[in-house]
């Protein structure tokens, strides 16, 4: 699939996103929801200021130690039997992953959900190989089912998707005849997945936290397809971004709480899985050959720079489910698998300006991203640093806005023009005020701010002019 | 106690005399001696906020320099006091004038902080009748982290029925140049606070910041519903 999703510009996916009234309403819903039983079990920890300082902490500390926390994780996973790659971009990830399935001639593979595959565009490389790829995660599986939809949100993939929807997808691909009642279709999709369960060869997992001092994977579901898919196939191939290390299991046990409390408002998921290595002598389970691919692509560039801390996200999409932008256009909207604030902030780190440039300024700056972050990225102060770059090293700012801004900028440092502009702004308010016929009217701006609204009226007059007189009279009004 | 109003472009520039009037008026009732720096502009957060940085340098030094002899600076905006808080990292890289923005953030404080937790007023004496329902602003409420202040001034004004705002820590959609670079979103979003203000039948929206004021009530003016609104400092400055 790729980092980039979706086809058309910016605008044009918006304006597709806000008038899928289906879709709003869905994301509504589903951010009232998730944002409050967030609210109920973080308030419930009595101080979860002190949880989030903590977890930042320890974010911080891997990144400034990633180098040595990921030898040691491949070190133990070595020691314990395991394979590990270190893939530098995603060619490198999908051919170190291709290669173990030619040599298990795996064909059947079935994978728990992971960003991080989807990013490299992993299933598509093992679909070329002409291996049948299947999705455990429901969400997921219902997205592959509909033709590849991409996703919309990183932790509910198919947010965007009411269940009457989802009955005529299982309906069309799967001959599926029964109701679109959630526990019917759960079931259904039970029945179909367990055979690709039982006859896979490889399973697939991404990774939510890898423990350095055991060599450790963790996964973090409610479904147990992950489970499902590292306990049955006899080879395990589990795909991770290399920012996803926490040094030992005391702070797993931290960031896995923050994870599931942020994301989905659980203490904890279903299903907290700890894979280590491969099956030993007597164990029922598990695979006999576990393969961990470790994938940079682009995240290295990103440590050591103003970004760095965009990489402590723990992918909990808390950010998400409280941005009032998100709220409005949706997932599809952003054009990348990585969407709302923290897509906005990554998805130009990862893939360049160029085809995301709209990306750092659909946003308000509203800050409710940063206050919800577990973690503390200050999401909000990322988007400022993007513009920042974008109009200092980029050089891709519109010739209009720079103008502007250099006014703007010589006029509020220079208080003897700012008064001119000043004193003849009532009198062009007033003249544009009410737009015509509900359309903007004026220059630039001002047109666009009239499209929707009006400008005060300006009636009466200024503070200096009140000020001033009120000095000449020498009393008080 | 002596008091340097600052009070930012939009009151200046765009809105009639009435939010700086009321400003002057009530603190000057509580006691304080107020004085409105005639050198004084904008905060710089529209170039701040657009990236364009250098920009922002030139206006935060100009604005450090007319309220360098303030004993405090106060201002009817959350969000604009935000962006003095914020001059200090403008001058990582020159610690003189650095120590000069820190020197002015520390004194700087929007109205109703500044009244609630400087001057420990709670009551300010208004009056007001009407059924009410009040915006709190993002920047004020999770940057400057002034939540209680406004409230508890609005508690005390007498005849006000006040009537909480749902949804009411979702932003208005006004973001500054967000409004005019993002006008189908900004238009949404401004719709839905629109919305939830009808919910409350308040015949009164009141805010803290003017530029979330100028989006929401440019936005019912068009639509136009039967709202009005209202600074909380026209609100505080009401009498019987």
């Amino acid at each position: 699939m790729g980092v980039k999703i979706g086809e058309g510009k910016f605008f044009e996916r918006v304006d597709k996103g806000i008038n899928d009234k289906f879709m709003r309403k869905a994301v509504k819903e589903a951010q009232t929801r998730l944002e409050g039983r967030k609210t109920q079990t973080t308030e419930e920890m009595g101080n979860w200021e002190d949880w989030r300082d903590l977890s930042e902490e320890i974010r911080q500390h891997t990144l400034e130690n990633l180098d040595y926390y990921l030898d040691q994780f491949v070190e133990n996973v070595a020691k314990q039997g395991g394979h590990v790659f270190f893939a530098e971009d995603a060619a490198e990830a999908n051919e170190y992953i291709t290669s173990v399935v030619k040599k298990k001639e795996a064909k059947n593979i079935i994978k728990s959900k992971s960003m991080v595959t989807e990013e490299i565009s992993m299933n598509e490389a093992l679909e070329e190989l002409g291996c049948n790829v299947v999705e455990s995660d429901l969400g997921e599986w219902i997205l592959q089912l509909d033709d590849h939809d991409p996703p919309s949100h990183i932790v509910v993939p198919a947010l965007h998707k009411n269940k009457e929807q989802i009955r005529d997808t299982f309906r069309d691909k799967r001959k599926y005849d029964k109701s679109s009642d959630p526990n019917e279709l759960a079931q259904f999709a039970r029945e179909q997945l367990r055979k690709d369960f039982l006859s896979a060869e490889v399973g697939i997992t991404g990774c939510n936290f890898a423990v350095a001092e055991s060599g450790t994977v963790s996964l973090v579901t409610n479904e147990g397809n992950a489970r499902m898919a590292t306990t049955l196939p006899k080879t395990q191939i589990t795909v991770m971004g290399m920012e996803r290390i926490v040094p030992t299991w005391k702070e797993l046990d931290i960031l896995v709480s923050m994870l599931c409390r942020s994301a989905v408002g659980q203490k904890l998921t279903s299903y907290i899985t700890g894979l280590t290595a491969t099956k030993e002598e007597g164990d029922v389970d598990g695979p006999e050959e576990f393969h961990v691919v470790i994938v940079d692509n682009g995240r290295s560039k990103i440590l050591g720079t103003q970004f760095q801390s965009a990489l402590q996200c723990i992918r909990c999409a808390a950010c998400i489910n409280v941005c009032p932008v998100y709220r409005h256009v949706g997932g599809h909207s952003y054009g990348s698998i990585y969407p709302g604030p923290i897509g906005a902030v990554l998805t130009p780190l990862l893939e360049g300006y160029d085809d995301h440039k709209e990306l750092p300024y659909a946003s308000t700056l509203c800050a409710a991203c940063t206050d919800a972050c577990p973690v503390k990225i200050p999401l909000h102060e990322l988007l400022v640093e993007h513009r920042r770059v974008i109009v200092e090293q980029s050089g891709k700012s519109s010739f209009g806005e720079k103008l502007a801004m250099k006014g703007y900028a010589y006029a509020a440092s220079n208080p003897s023009v700012y008064k001119i502009g000043s004193s003849s702004a009532p009198s062009f308010i007033g003249h544009v005020a009410k737009g015509e016929d509900g359309h903007g009217k004026g220059p630039g701006p001002v047109k666009l701010w009239t499209d929707i609204r009006d400008l005060p009226e300006p009636t009466g007059d200024t503070f200096r002019k009140w000020y001033v007189n009120r000095e000449k009279g020498g009393g008080k009004s | 106690m002596k008091v340097s109003l600052f009070l930012t472009c939009l009151a200046d520039v765009v809105y009639p005399a009435s939010v700086g009037k009321s400003t002057v008026e009530i603190l000057e009732r509580l006691g304080c001696e107020v004085d409105f720096p005639k050198k004084q502009t904008c905060c710089g957060q529209p170039a701040f906020n657009s990236g364009f940085h250098r920009e922002s340098r030139d206006v935060a030094k100009h604005m450090i320099k007319t309220f360098e002899e303030a004993e405090y600076v106060v201002s009817p905006s959350g969000s604009c006091v935000t962006m003095l808080h914020e001059y200090s990292k403008l001058f990582s890289e020159d610690p003189e004038w650095q120590e000069r923005a820190k020197a002015l953030s520390d004194k700087s404080f929007e109205l109703t902080q500044f009244i609630v937790d400087v001057l420990k007023v709670d009551d300010v004496g208004a009056e007001f009748h009407g059924n009410v329902t009040y915006h709190t602003s993002c920047h004020m409420t999770r940057l400057l982290k002034v939540k209680e202040a406004p409230m508890k001034l609005l508690e005390n004004v007498k005849g006000l029925k006040f009537t909480e705002l749902p949804n009411k820590q979702q932003c208005c959609g006004f973001g500054g140049t967000f409004s005019v670079k993002m006008v189908p979103i900004s238009e949404q979003m401004v719709n839905e606070k629109v919305e939830h203000i009808e919910e409350t039948d308040a015949e009164v929206l009141i805010g803290a910041d003017l530029g979330c004021l100028m989006n929401i009530g440019g936005r019912i003016e068009r639509q136009g519903k039967p709202i009005k609104v209202m600074h909380i400092a026209e609100v505080l400055n009401s009498q019987a």
